[in-house]
């Protein structure tokens, strides 16, 4: 009886070792996965905050060595082009964010109501898009022909409305009781009534998920304003001139390293690597700033009704 | 005949999904049928339309002529395609950057969610999670700007490489062809992978507490309720994102190939999408004809796998997309 006791005491002991052996482990296995994900970021913003000619011997981690604010100065008032892209690019966030919001949220209104006789086969016509992609090269030549590149609005008019934010949010109108509606109704509210009056208040969580989802999408893209406004540099984009910058940078180092560039390397007190930095870190800080505070509707957004569709 | 009518009467009562077509009630819903109309002209213009546009591959485009008046070559532009080693090249690197991004992804995300939540401190189980999803809203020009930086001569690898006197003199990572899936792989799980656990947490956290009860009491360990637990309660999840993403295996290999890539390394990091840019808009003869067959075997080989992948998870009883 009693080495039965102790067994049992030797056993959980044992357990109770394993257990934290397992925590150890999983701790250190967590805090290299931030150190993983945050040095990167954390060492280019030291390099943004670093004086040029400094910079190039390496050796920059988590601080600037010699403090500089000059690769900053440079990017907002030496380089226009910087400039004129962050005014597009923040334009064309607010405008399409906010048109999109709408367009989309519309579609899920009607969607979800029971009633409405076209719900499913207008469903279809959207999830089919999801799927059929038209390809690169014949919708550059529709857009063409719609007279929307060369233009601001090929940001705006294309992207209104997207199948997958549609079928998020047409889940979570489902979700809301059909008596509200029906009471709306017979106090004699139409269908336009019943969406703005008592849909929308109802939807703010998922429609400010989805409202940050097309933002940053606005943000983050690049690829637009290469493909359709390539020749139009008033419609650049942030994203797209950073990628300019960082590809210049790129092909300068190339020629140092192969011994061929003379230019490159007689560049004044600022070297590129630290107003490349600059440029990086002044296009993600509206976004890490913004994250902290944004980041439950983030998650919120996936599980609301993406898992399944 | 009576009969067969109050039949199929019932079976419409039963079924109150589908409502009753009628004349009244069409008139009552006008508005949602003229907002509709609006959804289905758009929808027509923006996402029908390119495919119709898809003619210009069996044609010789020229684009002053537009599709009524350019040439037609049947499928010329398919044969040249696939005699084209450059073509089967692409195809090759898409494929083998999307099939390693889709198992990595789908591994390492599972493996962060289950650590993740076997931590216990909730202030830094919150830290971690909140640190582990940054990354997904940073632009991949962004992201390959910060690999570019890590895997120079000066950067953090080859300075800690250095350091430990693995290699004895800096290596360059963007020179050498055989690094760049490996690359290209280590940047989609940096900065998707805190970002894809959150499904794979809120499918653990949604499983019956129970089952790791009944598992304790049948003497289950931690690895064992992990085996016999955890990943049975999440298989449908993973089921559902696989089927997801099959059809994304060559959607997924454009950004960052083409903005890491370089001339050194273009064998191996071009990819479906640059090919057509190269051929349609960046040559000296800007073909569109080759860039729309390109492109039309690319939706069409996504749209296989899925269906295929699909059939199969039906076949073996699984969860599925449609």
């Amino acid at each position: 009886m009693a080495e039965e006791v102790e067994l049992k005491v030797r056993h959980r002991k044992k357990i109770a070792a394993e257990d934290l052996i397992f925590y150890i482990i999983n701790t250190i296995i967590m805090v290299l996965f931030a150190i993983v994900t945050l040095y990167p970021v954390l060492n280019t913003l030291a390099y943004s905050f670093n004086e040029g000619n400094d910079a190039v011997r390496g050796g920059i981690h988590l601080w600037p060595r010699a403090f500089s604010t000059r690769n900053y100065e440079e990017i907002i008032f030496e380089r226009k082009s910087i400039m004129q892209g962050l005014w597009v690019t923040v334009g064309r966030t607010l405008l399409g964010t906010v048109t999109s919001l709408a367009a989309n949220a519309l579609l899920s209104f009607i969607l979800s109501r029971k009633k409405f006789l076209f719900k499913s086969s207008l469903s279809l016509f959207w999830i089919i898009t999801m799927y059929a992609n038209g390809g690169m090269i014949p919708i550059l030549i529709l857009y063409r022909y719609l007279h929307l590149t060369s233009s601001f609005w090929v940001y705006i008019v294309p992207g209104l409305v997207s199948a997958f934010n549609v079928m998020v949010m047409r889940t979570y109108m489902q979700g809301i009781p059909d008596s509200l509606e029906e009471a709306a109704q017979l106090e004699g509210a139409g269908y336009m009534t019943v969406f703005v009056k008592i849909i929308t208040p109802l939807c703010m969580p998922v429609y400010a998920t989805i409202a940050l989802f097309v933002a940053v999408g606005h943000w983050n893209s690049w690829f637009d304003a290469m493909l359709y406004n390539r020749f139009d540099p008033q419609y650049t984009t942030l994203q797209y001139e950073l990628r300019k910058l960082l590809d210049s940078v790129s092909a300068s180092t190339g020629g140092q390293q192969a011994g061929t560039s003379a230019t490159a390397s007689s560049a004044a007190t600022i070297t590129p690597v630290t107003v490349r930095a600059a440029a990086t870190i002044f296009t993600m800080a509206p976004i890490i700033a913004l994250y902290p505070f944004l980041q439950r509707y983030f998650v919120t957004g996936l599980t609301i009704g993406g898992v399944k569709e | 005949m009576e009969n067969t009518t109050t039949a199929s009467q019932k079976v419409k009562e039963i079924d109150v999904n589908k409502p009753k077509f009628t004349v009244k009630e069409f008139k009552r819903q006008w508005v949602l049928v003229v907002i509709g109309a609006v959804y289905v002209i758009y929808g027509i213009i923006f996402y029908y339309l390119p495919l119709v546009g898809w003619i210009m591959a069996f044609q010789n485009f020229v684009y002053a002529d537009g599709i009524f008046k350019s040439k037609w070559v049947g499928f010329d532009k398919f044969r040249f395609l696939f005699s084209d080693d450059q073509f089967i090249m692409v195809i090759r690197n898409t494929f083998a950057m999307g099939v390693l991004n889709l198992v990595f992804s789908t591994v390492f995300a599972i493996g962060f969610a289950i650590l993740l939540n076997e931590v216990r401190t909730k202030w830094f189980k919150k830290t971690i999670q909140t640190i582990s999803y940054m990354p997904h809203f940073l632009s991949w020009i962004i992201v390959t700007a910060i690999v570019h930086d890590a895997l120079t001569s000066t950067g953090i690898i080859n300075e800690l490489l250095l350091k430990f006197g693995i290699v004895e003199q800096a290596y360059p990572f963007l020179m050498k062809p055989g690094w760049f899936w490996p690359i290209v792989t280590f940047s989609h799980l940096w900065k998707e992978t805190g970002w894809n656990a959150i499904i794979y947490l809120a499918a653990i956290t949604s499983i019956d507490p129970c089952l790791y009860e009944s598992a304790a009491i049948d003497g289950a360990g931690r690895f064992q309720k992990i085996r016999y637990v955890t990943i049975p309660g999440i298989r449908p999840t993973i089921m559902i994102l696989l089927l997801m993403n099959m059809g994304n295996v060559l959607n997924a290999g454009f950004e960052i190939q083409y903005l890491l890539g370089n001339g050194i390394l273009q064998d191996v990091a071009r990819t479906i999408d640059i090919y057509i840019l190269k051929w349609s808009l960046e040559g000296r003869i800007m073909d569109f004809s080759l860039g729309t067959a390109a492109g039309i075997f690319k939706t069409v080989v996504s749209m296989t796998f899925i269906v295929v992948s699909n059939y199969i998870a039906k076949k073996r009883g699984d969860e599925r997309l449609f």
